[in-house]
């Protein structure tokens, strides 16, 4: 099958030998393979351009560009702009006010909790979601019977609409006729009633139980993807060497996933900045906020308040939150996995 | 491209050589016990889901878990008569294919320049497409959606055929760059002294040769846009247009205590994604794990 060499080997190889995928000078030390385009016919400072050629890069990148610049680069842009303004989002914006949104910002006890959950959503991620899908990728990658289907059975949620997936667990949850709460009187918990949703104080925790079963199986694919790039010779002497299943996770497996686990706490990271659909559906936000998310609250002030001129500044918050968090986490963390993949700019290194 | 490799550690499993059988099968026992744990947590909400469906209220609220008794098919067929339901995978169907065309047709062309011209401010001209990736679609709903008034694009699939298309660039640039990069030097050298000109070979040679790259960047491209919910949610006011997640949302809302026809919905809503899945397994999971260790 050509697909299956088409992926498979080829990301195996990277994980393992580490060269960049994205690497953006092609004369660089790394294994690249043979086949590397640029090797003869493009030397490393782009010399005399046909004229030909300029045509015809400009005509391949234009549709792309034209929709890259216009609706993805544009709104950002924009949003910088309205953001300066008050205003209701009708007509031209008129009332000036400078960085006004964004001190209101600061002192908004929703947006500031915004940050707070978002924060609480990211650590329960880090603590229990993680390790699961890391242990059950583990699991899944003995000898066991049946795995194939635990595999696809795992992954399955995750290619459910967030919408579909909080719709059936509003229901889940629901106070009277809902499965949460029959599960837990016969597991001896007691009958917790309405406090899913409705209970300030646990509906985090419930948004987290959904979030982790529509999620956790991407994050086990990954796992299962990076522990199958690992040459099991490895793992093999570890165990002839007399090291025991877990000194063997621990000191061999553990690290040599690294590059894995690194890229799914950044994924997870950025789908906790901008969790909307699920939140939206399963509970608006509610109850007095108590689930309310960066997004969530952009929504209820630009597309409900009409306070669009607000709105832009949470909409330039998150981008800024997002831009520094990956910039940062690129740095310091993913430095040593992906060199020039996506915001290392190529002339650095 | 996980299957061929998971068979290495069936053929030799190492530690189990030296084990006593009765450890051994302690082991499989306790990751039997686990493995079933866990699916009967993504299993059960499910199931709760299909057997509510063919309930009625009454017996969902003494009756959550068990089977229904009697069945009640009337919530599943009332709404695969009515024409709402269709209408809805129809719009979502359209502009996930909208989208798929218009983000690999511009992306594959984007890919051959980043893959194989070198020109002074590529690289930097990749990585910005490549930035857009950790920019989330709530980053730029709102100025978005004031674009797309003033473009008259509201209550039109464009409003949200455009957007996707846009916002999906940047991964498919990437996994398709990555690939092209793997198609030897040779094939274009030499199309080039047939005379191929540079959209002949990357129309009739590399884009040919490049399909299960092109596969992996539509699936992964489809369920984007049929899960996606923010954009359809604000273009489309006008209901004619809803597409399904957005239809199972109003759905909810508009039939809050009929418990049963909502789990129907839900239930019937979730088939066509599944049945993608079934079919595009090895193309999603493939795309999903290049993608995020590319990207």
């Amino acid at each position: 099958m050509p697909r299956e060499t088409t992926h498979g080997p080829e990301a195996s190889a990277r994980t393992r030998t580490g060269p960049p995928a994205l690497s953006p000078v092609p004369t660089q030390n790394t294994p690249r393979p043979a086949t590397w385009p640029a090797a003869g016919s493009a030397p490393r400072a782009p010399r005399r351009l046909p004229r030909h050629n300029v045509v015809a890069i400009a005509l391949f990148l234009a549709p792309a560009s034209l929709l890259f610049v216009l609706l993805v680069v544009t709104p950002i842009l924009l949003a910088m702009y309205t953001s300066l303004f008050k205003w209701n989002g009708f007509g031209i914006p008129a009332d000036f006010i400078g960085l006004g949104n964004y001190t209101r910002l600061l002192d908004d006890t929703v947006f500031v909790g915004d940050l707070k959950r978002g924060a609480i959503l990211i650590l329960l991620s880090l603590v229990f979601q993680l390790p699961m899908a890391l242990g059950l990728a583990m699991l899944l990658n003995q000898p066991l019977r049946g795995r194939a289907v635990y595999r696809v059975l795992f992954f399955a949620p995750y290619v459910l609409s967030e919408v579909i997936t909080a719709v059936l667990f509003k229901l889940v949850f629901s106070p009277n006729q809902g499965l949460a709460n029959k599960v837990t009187s016969w597991l001896g918990l007691g009958d917790l009633g309405a406090s899913w949703l409705a209970d300030p104080s646990w509906v985090l925790y419930s948004l987290f139980i959904v979030i982790t079963w529509k999620y956790f199986g991407f994050h086990m694919i990954l796992y299962l993807a990076g522990r199958q790039s690992i040459p099991n010779e490895i793992i093999e002497a570890a165990e002839v060497d007399g090291a025991s299943v877990w000194k063997t996770f621990r000191y061999v497996t553990l690290p040599l996933l690294g590059p894995t686990i690194r890229i799914s706490v950044f994924l997870s990271v950025i789908g906790a900045i901008q969790l909307f659909d699920m939140v939206w559906v399963l509970t608006g936000g509610g109850p007095v906020n108590a689930s309310e998310t960066m997004a969530v609250t952009m929504f209820q002030f630009g597309f409900r308040r009409f306070e669009v001129g607000y709105a832009s500044a949470i909409s330039v918050a998150m981008f800024l939150i997002s831009l520094v968090f990956a910039l940062l986490y690129q740095r310091y963390v993913l430095r040593r996995d992906t060199e020039g993949a996506v915001t290392t700019m190529g002339a650095r290194r | 491209m996980i299957t061929p490799t998971t068979e290495a550690p069936v053929a030799a499993p190492p530690t189990q050589r030296l084990r006593p059988a009765t450890r051994r099968r302690v082991k499989a026992l306790s990751l039997h016990t686990a493995s079933i744990a866990v699916a009967a947590f993504i299993v059960v909400p499910i199931a709760f889901g299909v057997l509510g469906g063919f309930k009625d209220n009454g017996q969902l609220a003494t009756n959550p878990l068990g089977l229904p008794s009697p069945w009640h098919p009337g919530n599943y067929t009332d709404l695969l008569i009515s024409g709402e339901f269709w209408r809805q995978v129809g719009n979502s169907l359209l502009i996930a294919l909208g989208t798929v065309v218009l983000v690999v047709g511009a992306g594959a062309m984007a890919a051959y320049v980043f893959a194989r011209f070198a020109f002074r401010g590529r690289e930097v001209l990749f990585t910005l497409f490549a930035a857009g990736l950790m920019f989330p679609f709530a980053v730029a709903i709102l100025p978005l959606f004031i674009l797309l008034r003033t473009f008259g694009l509201l209550d039109n699939p464009l409003g949200v055929i455009l957007p996707q298309a846009a916002f999906g660039l940047p991964l498919t640039i990437i996994i398709l760059r990555s690939f092209f990069r793997t198609i030897p030097a040779e094939v274009e050298e030499s199309a080039r002294l047939d005379g191929c000109s540079a959209f002949g070979f990357f129309w009739r040679i590399l884009l040919p040769m490049s399909r299960p790259a092109l596969a992996t960047v539509s699936v992964l491209a489809i369920v984007a846009s049929w899960n996606n919910f923010f954009l359809p949610l604000v273009i489309f006011n006008d209901q004619t247009w809803w597409t399904l997640p957005v239809g199972v949302q109003q759905f909810q809302g508009q039939y809050a205590t009929d418990t049963a026809r909502v789990l129907a919905y839900v239930v019937i809503a979730m088939v066509p994604a599944l049945a993608f899945y079934a079919v595009a397994e090895r193309q999603l999971i493939g795309g999903l794990t290049a993608g995020a260790t590319k990207g």
